[in-house]
Formats: C-alpha cells, structure tokens, sequence
C-alpha cells in the first residue's frame, strides 16, 4: 500500500515498527504532491527541501537514539494563517505575501517538539475570512472529490490537501465554521475544540473570541492523536485555559455510546437544509440510536439569530485586529504613497481583498460611534442567550448532532457575487464558536453526485473526550472512511 | 437599513481603506443589505442581559515581571519594508 | 467687567518602574538604542498576543490604595483604536468603561488654604512601560494649586516607589485642560487641554499663559474653542496643535485577548498592609513626635529618601532639630550643589552624626564644624582625623587660653580702661579679638569666663 493513503496513526506505527524511515515518507508524499498538487492547489508554500533535511536528520539522529515522540517524522501540512519561524507565512493575502515570521506558534513548536515533518503551508480564504478559499489571493484550492467545487473554506487548503493525500493530517483554525465545513466538503475529520483548549499564540488573528486552531485528519483517532499533542495551556496566550488535558486516544477505547444522549435541535433541520444531507445526518444519528444511544428532540431557540451576531461581533474583532496591517514594520508596502497618512490608504488599499475590505467596512461601522449599543452591544448580548440555549439544552443531553453545512460542495464563483448568502451557508457552525464550544465533523455519506456530507457532534465546554468517543463509535461501524477522493487527471 | 454613500466614505475613512468609486458602489449596495440582514437582532429582548465579551469562566492571567531576552535587531527589522539601519523607515508624515 | 473662575483637571501619566514592559517579556531600560528591546510581540506581529504583567497591576493597586480609591475587580482592557506610525497594532490597549482604581482624593494645600482634589480614575495603558493615567475631577481653581496637586501627587507615587517622578525624562507627565467661568456660575466652560509640559515651573507658566489668552479672548466677546494646545517653553505660549483631519472616533471594545482582572480581597489587602507611610502622614509624625517646625518637616518629607536619612541620623543622635538644621542646612546644600542624591551621599547618616557629636562633645566649635563640612563631605575622610590634620581642635585650656588673654589685653588698653569705667559691652569686642587671634579654636565660653575673672580680678 502506498505510504500516502496510510492514515496518521497507521503511518506512526509503520515508522515506530522500523519499517519505513523519514525520508521515504517524505519521498512518498512529495511523489504525491507532485501528481495532484497541480490540480488541487491545496498549499501555497511547500517545503520539499527543509522537510527532507529534517527527515534526513531524524533518520540519522535515530541511528543511534531510540526516542520516540507521537508525530516523530509524521508529514503534516499548517495551514498559512498560523506562524511558522523562518518560513513564509502569508494567510492567503498579498498584504503578507513577503511576510517571515521570525517566531513558531505555539502549536507549531508543539508538533516540531514531537518530530512532526513540516511538507507545507495551506491555501485559505484571505485572512481566513471566506467559506470557499475563493478568497485567496493565490486563487482557489479545489474540491480533490471534483475539482469543479470548492474544498470549503476557509482552511480549504487543509482540508483538501488531507483529503488528496497531500499530507497524513494538518492544522487548520476554525472563526465560524473554518475547520468543520471544509472537513465536511471534502470528506475528511475536522475537529474544532473548546475556546480556550488551544493555545492561539501564533494564530494570525481573524476574530480573537472566536477563533480557534484544531485538527483535520483522515479519521477520529488521528484527531485524538493530534489532540494530544496540541492541547493544554499556554502562558503566552492569556485566553488560554488551565484546565488538564486527558489522553484522548484513551477515550476511543469504548467502542458504543451507551448512556450518552444525543440531542437534535429542530431548528438545524428546518427550511434550506438540502434533502440529500439531511437524510445522511438522519442515518448517522439512527446509527448511534443503534450503537446504544439516547436521542432526543431538543431546541436551540436562538439560532436563527447567529449569522447576524456572528458577522457583527467576528468582523467588529477583525476591523481592529487587521490595523496593524499599515505598511509600517512588515508587510506590503504601498509604492505608490507619497506621505504616511496616504500610505496607509494605498497599502490597505492594495494590500486587502474585497471581501476583508467589506467585513473591515461592517466591522468599523458596527464599532463606530453612535452604532456601537445597536450593533456590536445588541450582538454581545445576543451571544449570551445563544449561549444560554447550549447551557440549556447540555442539561438534557451530552452531545448535539447537526449538519454541518446546508449542502453538499457547491461550485466555484457559484456564490461569489452575493456575500449574504456566503455568510448564510455557516449556519449550523456559527453557534458553536459563539458558545466556545467543542465540535467535531465527520463524513456521513455522499451526495448522488459523489460529494461527500458530514454530520456534526457539539459537545460541553472541555468534553472533547465525548464527541471523540461517539464521532469514533460512529466511524467504526460505518464505512465511509474506506472511500477516497480520485483526483482526476 | 440603506448606508448612504457618504457613510460609506467616513467608515472607509475610519479604517483607512483608499476605496475606489466602484467599491464605494459596491459597498454601500453590500453593507445595507447585510445591515439590514442583521436589524432582525432588534426583535430579541435582551433587557438586563449581560453581554459576552469572552466565553471564558472566571481567569485571570498574568505574567511575572521577568526581563526575557528580546529579539536581535536584524531579527527584529527583518521584515521592515524599507529598513533604515536598525530602525523601521517611513515615509514624511506630511509632504 | 466679568471676572473668570479658572477651572483645571488633570491627567497624570506615570511610568512604572517595572523591569518588563506591561504586555510582554521586554526590557524598560531609558535610552537603549532603538528596535533592541523588541520582541515579536511589543512589535505587533500577526499572531502575537499580550500578557499582562502582574507587578504592574499590583503597582496601580498600590498607588489607588494610597490615594483613597475604589479598587474595581474585575477590572478590563479595551482597544482603543487608531493609525499612528508608533502604534504598532493599529489599537492601543488601555481601560476605558472599567479602570482598575476609581474615586480617590488628594489632599494639598496652598498658602493656609487646604482643599481636597477628588480622583476620578486611574488607570493602566500603553504597549511598552507601563503607564498610569490618573484623571481627577475639574477641582482645581489655579496654577498653584495645580502645581501643588501634583507635586502631592509625585511625592506619593516616588513614596510608594512605583515612579521615579522625573517630568524632564517624562516618566511622569501632565496633561491639564483648563477652563474658565464668569464668577458664580455653575456650569463648565469649553475647556483645552495642555500638552508638552515637562517641569514643575512649566506647568505653572502654561496654565497662567492660557488662563491670560482665555480671558482676553472672552473679554472681548469670543469663544474658546474645544482644542489640545501645545505649550512652547521657549516663547512661553500655547499654541493649538495643527488640527486634526477629523474628530476621533476610538472605537473602543474589550480587548477579546485580555480576560478581565480579578484582583482577590486578599490581595487587596496584602497591598494595603505593606503600603508604607505617605508624606503627609509623616510630616504629622515629624511635627509630634520630633517636636519640629512645620517648616522643618516638610522640607525634609519632601523627598521619602531624605526624610528616611534624616530618621537614621535621629536614632544615631537623638536631638532632632540639631539633626534637622544640618539635614536642610549644610547636607543638602553640599548633595544639591553637586547634582548628588541622597541616598548616593558621601556622608552617610553614622558620619554626618560622628560630626554633630564632637560638636556637642566641644571638641570642636559649631561655627569650625559648618565650615569643615564642604570638605568633609568632599574628602570622605573620618571627622576625628579631618579636625585633627586641620589643627581645629577647640582650646579649652586655661593656660593657653591664659596667654590669648593677656596678648589681647596687653594690645588694647583703651578697651579695658572704658570697662573698668563701666562699659560692659566691650567684652564682646574683647572676645572677638581673642577668638581671632585663636583662629576660632578657643572655646568662646571659656574665653568669656577666664576674661571676666581677669578683669574682674
């Protein structure tokens, strides 16, 4: 079998047994990226050479040095808003095209701490604002199940470079829906933990109460695997939780979901969910009525309000977090500007796409005096009672299943002229990063015309234990995973 | 909620973003249909309810008031558009 | 013609002296070259987030325990949101709705005129030193007071050792918005605000200039325009700063990076347990238990390091205004003249003493011993050594005493013909002539014993 198909874990245990040695896995997966990159533009920076080097010295290092790390010579791929020291990180944006971190994220310290192989850096929606990874500015990634649809977005480029084989799991970060929608797109695992669970420091900053780095894996266990690598506290970053970290491989032991309860809220399963999706969730959550499961109706009242408190507070965050971008310390430079208050208009000016332009506008108008009770205010305290309705529902139930996404992959340019219905599509992700939740996507079926659906499980603050567990149960007794996307030449 | 051109301009302004004629256009047809989208907001009660700045509990973080080393110079201006022996250059404030 | 009520508030910037700077591991040294105390963070790179440091907050705690404040738990960040070349993140992290200390008072005193200057906030800001902003109500009515307040106020913030207070470097640094108002009116003027102010004396001229320039301008029927006004010290006037393309408009929203601070109840009170003694409180103390002038006790309370050195002396040498003359006298006369701090003194508290008691012991006079002290505090030489190479020893010996006196009246028989006609006054003459002939070692109350019993005699 070919080393790119292998799954994380399978691959680790491969190359712990002795079996296969760093560089050949970075042999492998470059011989891969080499065939479909050309198609699927998953990464908009690849590191052939640096990953071989590091390969080249683990090998050599282990020679003599028996050590072993959870992701020792594991192929991964970050995706581009998250910083990488001494290589380029851009976030998909021509303000940051020439931008060189001179310092790791945290979560990249983390997998270099535990030998991972660093293959490249992930195309995304500029800024991480967008659903499609339309909005890059080195142009789309594609979907590897039909390159005509988008991979989802915005860590797009994550998603479908783990989908394509183009690397064993990535990181991708998830404002509003980022990891788990593409997840569901491409038909691959993507998990979006508990605010707080990771560490942001290194996260080039979209919506700081909302955002949030996580996996994006071929299964459940190499989330868990990666969660353990990835989660705990960090002193750099003070919105970071002190909370222990369990071992989440240990929480996949129990194959069934006994005692749980699942709840499903009427209103995810309302007007503009696609038929086709909703009856793959709706087989999904029979399957863990099956596996021992309690399921219940529940309701989440507030939930048509969330892409209006959603867009009001993410670009209200955003609007000040993308100041710094003025040209002055790093960066692009407008040419063209002749004193400082007209470089920044030129550098912004140029620097920024269209739709981080328009969320810059609501954001700043949403903030601005006179509007700020009516429009940022009102949607902070609106978050509250989204909130209250989880707390609520999580007194009656463990876990909630919902779609994902409305519908299956839609098509590139198909929703590009009309933001608002862009913006409508994160429907049933929203909520969830509002409430700081922790929610995983795992692929539940196809659509007829092969794309692939994923089905959602939230569960309590810190209780990614749970979602695992059942995401686990669930993916063990059905076979979805078995199918790969064939990137057609 | 229609946004008149002449707010789009003040906002741009604010965020100082050089729009162009067609983005202003663009904009203000954009932002008064999302605006108007997110009125709906108006029609929940949230009298006497607290507003979520952050989801976090009850934390406090602190760091202990320890010098660590800073970044080398070159390190520090290695991404300075036009660097200007160890300082960041800019152009004149007013010409 | 209308007479004006000068109204004034202030805003204070302190720097705190922490070893970091208030958002991450940086150094605060003054005057390093630039870019070298910069890390990814204090330069606002993508990614990067604040920390915020804990020794900071404690000392905005202090300095609102020791000025009456409210200390608000939790307190917040917010982002204060604008584009200038030296804000690297395009937003300034400051605290807008919740500041960490409210509602405090200083209390100073003009002339015999005491009056209390009520807080209205103080609190943490700026993306390198720390800084306290500390904001009173409009309670001030003229220059002096103004200066007053914050001399009270630095006095307190050097006190608790949270600011060196130095206006010139501008650790500490004010911003006053003066108004004025027809007599009896309650409502406020249009006020501006002061900017580029960096010493005591200036604060006093620019308030005085703008207070003359507002009542011109509203004698002659105008108005006074809302504006920050620069002070230029070497014309000595304000002038409006180039105005600004449009009204600001901060955008203030809580920092989502930043968790609101807890300040614990115990806390709290593990800083008011160690606050030490503030200068007014010891000025009381010096005035009551050391018996001093007012005078006195202000003065030597003015500056927590002298009044500490005064304190040492006394309990070396318990006779306080001795202490005190030589503290405000000589001492600070020498550590003035020559740029030195007190603490940094060459005549520490044990050797300023060990010269006050050979004073009291006679070994030498009082007048030798004060114009010895330019070199004994210059020379660092021991007191018994320093008298002893200058041959100053006070001569109390009868015999030799005996010799000066008869010289002396040996060379004036005119003198001592009118006293023994009656004239006593001319022993002081007498005295004086002997004292010189000594080269004002003879101990003058021996002289004037021995001189009587010879006349006498």
């Amino acid at each position: 079998m070919s080393l790119h198909k292998l799954t994380l874990h399978e691959l680790q245990q491969k190359f712990t047994a002795g079996e296969v040695s760093a560089a050949e896995i970075v042999r492998a997966y470059f011989l891969r990226i080499n065939q479909v990159e050309p198609k699927v533009r998953a990464y908009v920076t690849t590191l052939k050479e640096s990953a071989a080097a590091d390969a080249g010295v683990l090998d050599e290092k282990l020679k003599s040095w028996r050590k072993t790390a959870p992701l020792m010579a594991m192929p991964l791929a970050v995706k581009d808003n998250i910083c990488t020291d001494q290589v380029r990180t851009s976030c998909s944006s021509r303000m940051l095209e020439q931008f060189v971190p001179p310092y790791d994220a945290t979560v990249m310290a983390k997998l270099r701490a535990n030998g991972a192989l660093l293959l490249g850096k992930t195309n995304l929606d500029e800024f991480a604002m967008g659903s499609s990874t339309e909005n890059s500015a080195f142009g789309p990634s594609r979907n590897p199940w039909n390159l005509a649809h988008v991979p989802g977005g915005s860590s797009g480029g994550s998603a479908a470079a783990v989908a394509a084989d183009e690397c064993a799991a990535a990181l991708g970060s998830d404002t509003g829906g980022s990891i788990r929608q593409p997840a569901a797109f491409c038909g691959v695992v993507g998990l979006k933990p508990t605010y707080g669970r990771l560490s942001r420091y290194g996260l080039v900053a979209f919506a700081s109460s909302l955002d949030q780095i996580g996996p994006i894996t071929k299964c459940v266990t190499d989330a868990a695997l990666m969660m353990n690598v990835l989660a705990g506290h960090d002193e750099r970053d003070s919105t970071s939780a002190n909370v222990a970290v369990p071992d989440y491989l240990r929480a996949l032991k129990k194959k069934d979901v006994k005692k749980l309860r699942f709840g499903v809220p009427r209103e995810y399963f309302a007007e503009g969910l696609d038929p086709e999706v909703e009856q793959a969730v709706r087989a999904a959550i029979g399957e863990w009525k099956t596996l021992g499961g309690e399921i219940k109706e529940i309701s989440l009242p507030r939930t048509d309000a969330a892409v209006a408190t959603y867009y009001l507070i993410a670009t209200a965050e955003a609007s000040s977090n993308l100041a710094r971008y003025d040209g002055v310390k790093y960066g692009l430079r407008s040419k063209q500007a002749v004193n400082l208050a007209d470089m920044y208009l030129k550098t912004r000016q140029e620097g920024f796409g269209s739709e981080v332009k328009r969320r810059i506008m609501l954001g700043t108008y949403a903030l601005s005096a006179g509007y700020y009770d009516a429009y940022y205010g009102k949607a902070q305290a609106v978050r509250t009672l989204i909130k209250q309705d989880f707390d609520a529902a999580f007194k009656e139930v463990d876990l909630i299943v919902t779609p994902v996404t409305p519908t299956p992959a839609f098509k590139l340019g198909e929703k590009l002229q009309d933001p608002l219905q862009m913006y409508l599509s994160d429907i049933y992700t929203i909520s969830v990063n509002l409430a700081g939740l922790p929610a995983i996507s795992v692929p539940c079926g196809f659509s007829a015309a092969g794309l692939p659906i994923g089905v959602q499980l939230i569960g309590r603050v810190f209780e990614e234990e749970t979602i695992l567990r059942a995401a686990h149960a669930y993916e063990q007794a059905t076979d979805w995973r078995t199918k790969k996307a064939v990137v057609r030449a | 909620m229609a946004l008149s051109r002449k707010e789009v301009e003040h906002v741009a302004r604010l965020a100082r973003l050089d729009t162009s004629e067609t983005e202003k256009e663009m904009f203000a047809n954009q932002l008064s249909s999302i605006l108007s989208y997110v009125e709906q907001l108006k029609t929940l009660d949230t009298t006497g309810i607290e507003p979520t700045a952050t989801v976090l509990g009850r934390v406090t973080a602190f760091r202990d008031d320890v010098v660590r080393p800073s970044l080398p110079v070159d390190r520090a201006i290695a991404n300075a558009p036009e660097p200007d022996e160890g300082f960041f250059g800019v152009p004149k404030i007013i010409t | 013609m209308t007479q004006y009520e000068t109204v004034i508030g202030l805003e204070v910037h302190a720097q705190l002296q922490t070893q970091s700077k208030l958002f991450c591991g940086c150094g605060t040294v003054f005057g390093r070259a630039a870019n070298t105390q910069t890390c990814p963070v204090c330069l606002g790179l993508p990614g990067t987030l604040p920390v915020l440091n804990r020794t900071a907050v404690e000392m905005a705690v202090r300095t609102g325990l020791a000025l009456s404040c409210t200390i608000r738990t939790p307190n917040r960040f917010a982002r204060k949101n604008y584009f200038y070349p030296d804000l690297p993140k395009g937003y300034q992290i400051s605290q807008y709705e919740a500041p960490i200390c409210e509602h405090g008072t200083l209390d100073v005193t003009v002339g015999a005129t005491a009056n209390r200057i009520r807080i209205r906030r103080a609190h943490l800001e700026g993306a390198g030193t720390p800084l306290l902003e500390i904001v009173t109500e409009p309670d001030m009515r003229s220059s002096d007071e103004v200066v007053a307040y914050l001399k009270g106020l630095r006095d307190v913030l050097v006190y608790l050792g949270v600011c060196d207070g130095n206006m010139e470097q501008g650790s500490l640094r004010c911003e006053p918005n003066v108004s004025l108002r027809p007599v009896g009116q309650q409502q406020f003027g249009t006020k501006v605000e002061l900017k580029n102010i960096n010493s005591f004396k200036f604060v006093k001229e620019a308030i005085e200039y703008e207070v003359k320039r507002q009542t011109k301008v509203l004698s002659e029927g105008g108005t006074i325009q809302q504006e920050t006004r620069l002070w230029d010290a070497d014309r000595g006037m304000t002038a409006t700063m180039r105005s600004k393309e449009e009204a600001h408009d901060y955008r203030y929203f809580p920092d989502p990076d930043l968790v609101p601070v807890e300040i614990p109840a115990e806390w709290i009170a593990e800083i008011r347990r160690t606050l030490p003694e503030l200068p007014a409180a010891r000025v009381k103390r010096f005035v009551a238990d050391f018996g001093l002038p007012e005078y006195d006790a202000g003065v030597l309370t003015s500056s927590k390091a002298v009044a500490d050195y005064f304190e040492s002396c006394v309990a070396l040498f318990p006779q306080p205004k001795t202490v005190s003359n030589w503290v405000m006298g000589e001492l600070l006369r020498e550590l003035n003249t020559s740029g030195t701090d007190v603490a940094a003194s060459p005549v520490t508290p044990e050797r300023l003493v060990s010269l006050l008691k050979l004073v009291e012991a006679g070994t030498v006079s009082l007048k030798v011993a004060r114009d010895l002290f330019p070199e004994f505090y210059a020379s660092g030489k021991p007191a018994e050594q320093l008298v002893q190479e200058k041959g100053l020893t006070q001569v109390s010996d009868e015999s030799a005493l005996g010799v000066l006196i008869d010289e002396a009246l040996a060379k004036n028989p005119a003198q001592v013909a009118q006293f023994k006609e009656g004239k006593q006054q001319v022993v002081g003459f007498l005295v004086g002539q002997i004292m010189k002939a000594s080269g004002g070692k003879a101990n003058p109350g021996k002289v004037n014993e021995l001189l009587k019993r010879k006349l006498g005699g």
